[in-house]
């Protein structure tokens, strides 16, 4: 695998003297350049996020204090709120949308996108994306696609309310939901053109893992962000076609009236005359997609997490090469293990035994990555910023969230907590509040080479920080329990069932965490925005970090690096390498050696 | 226009923003901007590294909380006989949990406080070591398979049912929104067929009423089952998917339309021994606090008080299904074979209703 792929390097950008004149147009809205189309992903991806936050702290106040009347309803939801108390039908909406908001467009679009398009070009030394066309494409269809879903919030009768994994008939028949109408026909329509414009994005990013890499940059010297950005983007591209499928065959069954997924419904008073088909089906396409979303999802989180902490820790990450293969094996196992989500959907119950041992499989390589960053932290010299915080804190969340794992995956007893609120609570900390933490570390790590060197206030992201995982920590521990107390998810209101009375006040505290950790996150927001323009300008290697991002000057220019790419001579991770006589480092008085400094005469070469 | 007037300040007050801080960044000297207080210094590593001790403190002492608070709120013992057995691998599962996890985050704040940067502090350069990675791949790999074996078994026998040479009574679960019906086969333990195309008046499930066996079948609104005695449900579902949830036997699957789906348990627990039992005794004392609490609440506005509550098993909707969705329950009675069957008779079958 050490082939260098780039013996290209006579690259014909070195003579960047002459600038193309730009316009406002093609520098801020048409950009074909990458960091700017990160940029775009990332604040379209905040925009996203706060929405989607807010609608969780809607139907949160709803749980907590079911049918009172709020004020706040009436505002924001206007007829679906009459005298301020929320319909059940918007709160089906809410929660749906919330999870496709979530899971799509701030965890799949607002991280991957961001951090693969700013990270993939400067970090293995490229000009810019193989094709920045197609780049800009893939932003602009990510754009439309939120415009729609955010559109299908004011029709008629309400937006998608089937929930986020839109199973049908629910989500096909408008006679069984309000939300199956006009707004379904939106959420499809708009899921279509994400899928389009998540393809473009991925086959954008793995040419150029592999075809742009600068000299001397091996794949086994990328450094892990690029790992996962890579396996990343390869397992988009082999599942969202299916969900793609599948989106169309729902498609065809709302408005042209086949059976893919349809059969023997009597609903409204008539009888269908769909025949032959089956809503299982529907849920091994969703979920052969659904699963390696969420390591689409958790991915480039860990990689980030990984750069962060070696650079932080001013440590070599610990088992490179095992990380790299965990990733590969956790991208592998994520394709085989979607039936884990349908042990008791009706398919046949040998399926659910070859799933759990699918399920558990992947037990291993995730627990041999936390085992290698909390290595990682072992004799290190660990420099608390912000990044670091958040990056200690994806793999707490990590941890206690994967663990109750290995009982969802368990056949045996995922039958008695499947679609209860332990579900909820171990998908929000694995794969929520993880990536998130991921992202957020993304975002105060790499801030500078986004906005030319500014950084974020660092007391403002300490504050962030521990109030957000105090919060989430609150909201999500005490949620295991309402759902091992067989507590269902998805339901309006549980004072329906009088045995569920005494958990109305875990609910309480669970909102008002809630409450308390959004809240949190406007500090973010202000501290984001604010920084934007007047945060402080630091070094060109705030971090003292070895990638080659850090080698590029504060302001951006097309093409990256105003002189020749810089050649890479080392793997990403030499840090606090010491000289053969172990007197002292390998530079004097500097803890790291970035990956360009050639092989030095005091130092032994290692392979990694 | 006001609208337009509020839209077009903020747009101003952006640029005048954007343009201030232009101007700002040009009076700068190349020294301010090399200013880098942002990252963090050995104070800000101090302080940090005592959080992330305290995190994993904290972490324990919420769980702790839990449990002190709210560990009467999970489910009383398992009412099933399969129930005992996931009970039992659910414990051990719990507890391997526990451990790990244990372990894992105290290492993880323990690093992160120990070795909180400072200036004489020199970073090992650790990079690999075969022999530790091998362990924790290895560890992980028999837990595991343990795990999954126990698992295994488990769920084999509990899904797998041999309806020919056991003793076992069939049931049908019939799921519409946003109610349930059970349709009981009968002396000739046979369900009669049945498809949504012949739902019509009073034949609320479409059973097929030429086919003999469907003559003595009855449909009831209430879920009674003898003790002891091993039940096959078969699903169905009129409408959109639906889930049969009844946590106390550990029991769930979903309806769909089109298929019959099915799940077999053996009620152990009658509906009175369950409410004997401690644990459900203390439940129901805490819940009928609750609502006389929140009785007092309602009297005083002038609406009906809360009647006080006692303890059933329950059959919920589990599967997303629509408006109701939060709604859609039916009691379930577990009791002596003797008076199910002095029940059952009281029942009318299908043939009676139909005929009428």
């Amino acid at each position: 695998m050490s082939a260098h792929a780039n013996d290209h390097a006579v690259d014909l950008h070195d003579d960047h003297g002459h600038h193309h004149k730009q316009t406002f147009i093609t520098k801020y809205i048409f950009s074909t350049d990458h960091k700017m189309i990160s940029k775009q992903y990332l604040i379209t991806g905040l925009f996203m996020g706060i929405i989607g936050i807010a609608m969780s702290i809607l139907f949160r106040m709803q749980l907590a204090w079911p049918e009172e009347p709020f004020t706040i309803f009436e505002v924001l939801l206007g007829k679906w709120a009459e005298g301020g108390v929320m319909d059940p039908n918007v709160y089906l909406a809410l929660v749906t949308i919330h999870g496709t908001i979530m899971v799509f467009f701030v965890l799949t679009a607002g991280l991957s996108g961001t951090f693969s398009n700013l990270l993939i070009p400067l970090q293995i030394g490229a000009r810019d994306m193989a094709s920045g066309f197609l780049n800009m494409v893939s932003y602009w269809l990510f754009f439309i696609s939120c415009t729609i879903m955010l559109a299908s919030l004011f029709v008629e009768a309400g937006p998608a309310a089937a929930g986020w994994t839109i199973y049908p008939p629910l989500s096909a028949l408008p006679q069984a939901i309000p939300g199956s109408g006009t707004g379904m026909t939106l959420w499809l329509v708009s899921m279509a053109i994400f899928i389009a414009s998540s393809l473009m994005g991925s086959l954008n990013y793995i040419v150029t893992v592999l075809n742009l890499r600068t000299k001397g940059m091996s794949m086994t010297r990328l450094p892990l962000t690029i790992w996962a950005f890579f396996v990343t983007a390869i397992i988009g591209v082999v599942s969202f076609p299916v969900l793609l499928s599948a989106a169309l065959m729902l498609i065809m069954d709302r408005s042209f009236g086949t059976s893919f997924f349809l059969s023997d419904i009597y609903i409204a008073g008539e009888v269908l005359h769909n025949q032959g088909g089956s809503p299982v089906l529907f849920e091994h396409l969703f979920w052969f997609l659904g699963h390696p979303e969420v390591y689409i999802v958790i991915l480039p989180a860990m990689g980030m997490v990984s750069e962060i902490m070696a650079t932080n820790a001013r440590k070599p990450i610990f088992g490179y090469r095992a990380m790299v293969m965990s990733i590969l094996a956790i991208a592998f196992l994520s394709t085989i293990v979607w039936g884990h989500h349908m042990f008791i959907s009706g398919m046949n119950p040998f399926l659910g035994s070859v799933f759990t041992f699918t399920t558990l499989l992947i037990a291993i390589p995730s627990a041999v990555k936390s085992f290698n960053w909390i290595t990682t932290l072992w004799k290190g010299n660990l420099q608390m910023n912000t990044a670091m915080l958040f990056s200690i804190g994806f793999v707490s969340t990590f941890i206690t969230g994967g663990l109750t794992g290995i009982i969802l995956g368990d056949s045996a007893l995922d039958i008695n907590v499947h679609d209860t609120y332990f579900v909820v609570a171990h998908f929000h900390l694995v794969m929520g509040i993880s990536a998130l933490y991921g992202l957020f570390a993304g975002v105060y790590h790499w801030f500078p080479k986004m906005f030319e060197g500014k950084l974020l206030n660092k007391n403002l992201g300490y504050v962030h920080f521990w109030v957000t995982i105090v919060g989430a920590y609150g909201v999500f521990f005490p949620m295991h329990f309402i759902g091992m107390a067989g507590l269902p998810r998805r339901y309006y209101t549980n004072t329906a069932f009088p045995y569920f009375d005494d958990l109305a006040d875990v609910n309480v505290v669970i909102t008002v965490f809630a409450i308390i950790t959004a809240a949190a996150q406007l500090v973010f927001l202000y501290n984001f925005i604010s920084s934007m323009f007047f945060g402080k300008v630091g070094p060109k290697n705030p971090w003292k970090s070895t990638t080659l991002e850090w080698t590029t000057d504060h302001k951006h220019i097309h093409g990256n690096w105003v002189g020749p790419i810089p050649e890479v001579h080392r793997w990403s991770y030499d840090y606090s390498k010491l000289n053969k006589d172990e007197t002292d480092y390998v530079i004097p008085g500097q803890d790291y050696i970035p990956q360009h400094i050639p092989l030095q005469d005091n130092e032994e070469e290692l392979h990694h | 226009m006001t609208a337009f007037l509020v839209v077009l300040v903020i747009i101003l007050f952006g640029v005048t923003v954007w343009q201030l801080n232009k101007i700002f960044n040009m009076s700068k000297t190349a020294d301010e901007l090399g200013d880098s207080s942002e990252v963090a210094n050995l104070k800000d590593n101090n302080i940090n590294g005592w959080l992330m001790l305290g995190l994993a403190i904290f972490t324990y002492g919420l769980l702790i909380i839990c449990f002190w608070k709210w560990g009467d709120v999970l489910l009383p013992q398992a009412a099933s006989e399969h129930g005992a057995e996931t009970d039992n691998l659910m414990l051990i599962s719990m507890a391997l949990i526990f451990v790990v996890g244990f372990f894992t985050l105290w290492l993880l704040s323990w690093f992160s406080f120990k070795y909180r940067g400072n200036e004489t502090n020199r970073a090992l350069f650790f990079a690999d070591n075969d022999k530790l990675e091998f362990i924790w791949t290895i560890i992980p790999v028999i837990v595991l398979a343990g795990l999954i074996i126990y698992g295994l078994f488990t769920w084999t026998d509990i899904m797998n049912v041999d309806e020919e040479n056991e003793d076992i009574m069939v049931v049908e679960l019939y799921a519409y929104q946003f109610d349930w019906r059970a349709r009981y086969s009968g002396a000739d333990n046979t369900l009669g067929e049945a498809n949504v195309r012949l739902i019509e008046g009073v034949n609320q499930l479409g059973v097929d009423v030429s086919d003999p066996n469907s003559q003595d079948d009855i449909v009831v609104n209430e879920l009674h089952l003898p003790v002891g005695q091993k039940v096959v449900f078969k699903m169905r579902s009129q409408d959109v998917l639906h889930s049969a949830y009844m946590p106390h036997f550990r029991a769930q699957m979903n309806c769909v339309p089109g298929m019959i789906t099915q799940f077999a348990f053996t009620p152990t627990i009658t509906t009175e021994d369950m409410r004997l039992d401690s644990e459900v005794v203390a439940k129901v004392k805490k819940i009928n606090n609750i609502r006389k609490e929140n009785s007092i609440e309602l009297v005083q506005k002038g609406d009906e008080a809360l009647e006080p509550y006692e303890f059933d098993y329950m059959l919920l909707c589990n599967k997303i299904c629509g408006t109701n969705h939060y709604n859609m329950q039916m009691k379930i009675i577990v009791e002596s074979q003797e008076d199910f069957d002095a029940w059952l008779a009281e029942q009318p079958n299908l043939g009676t209703t139909l005929k009428k």
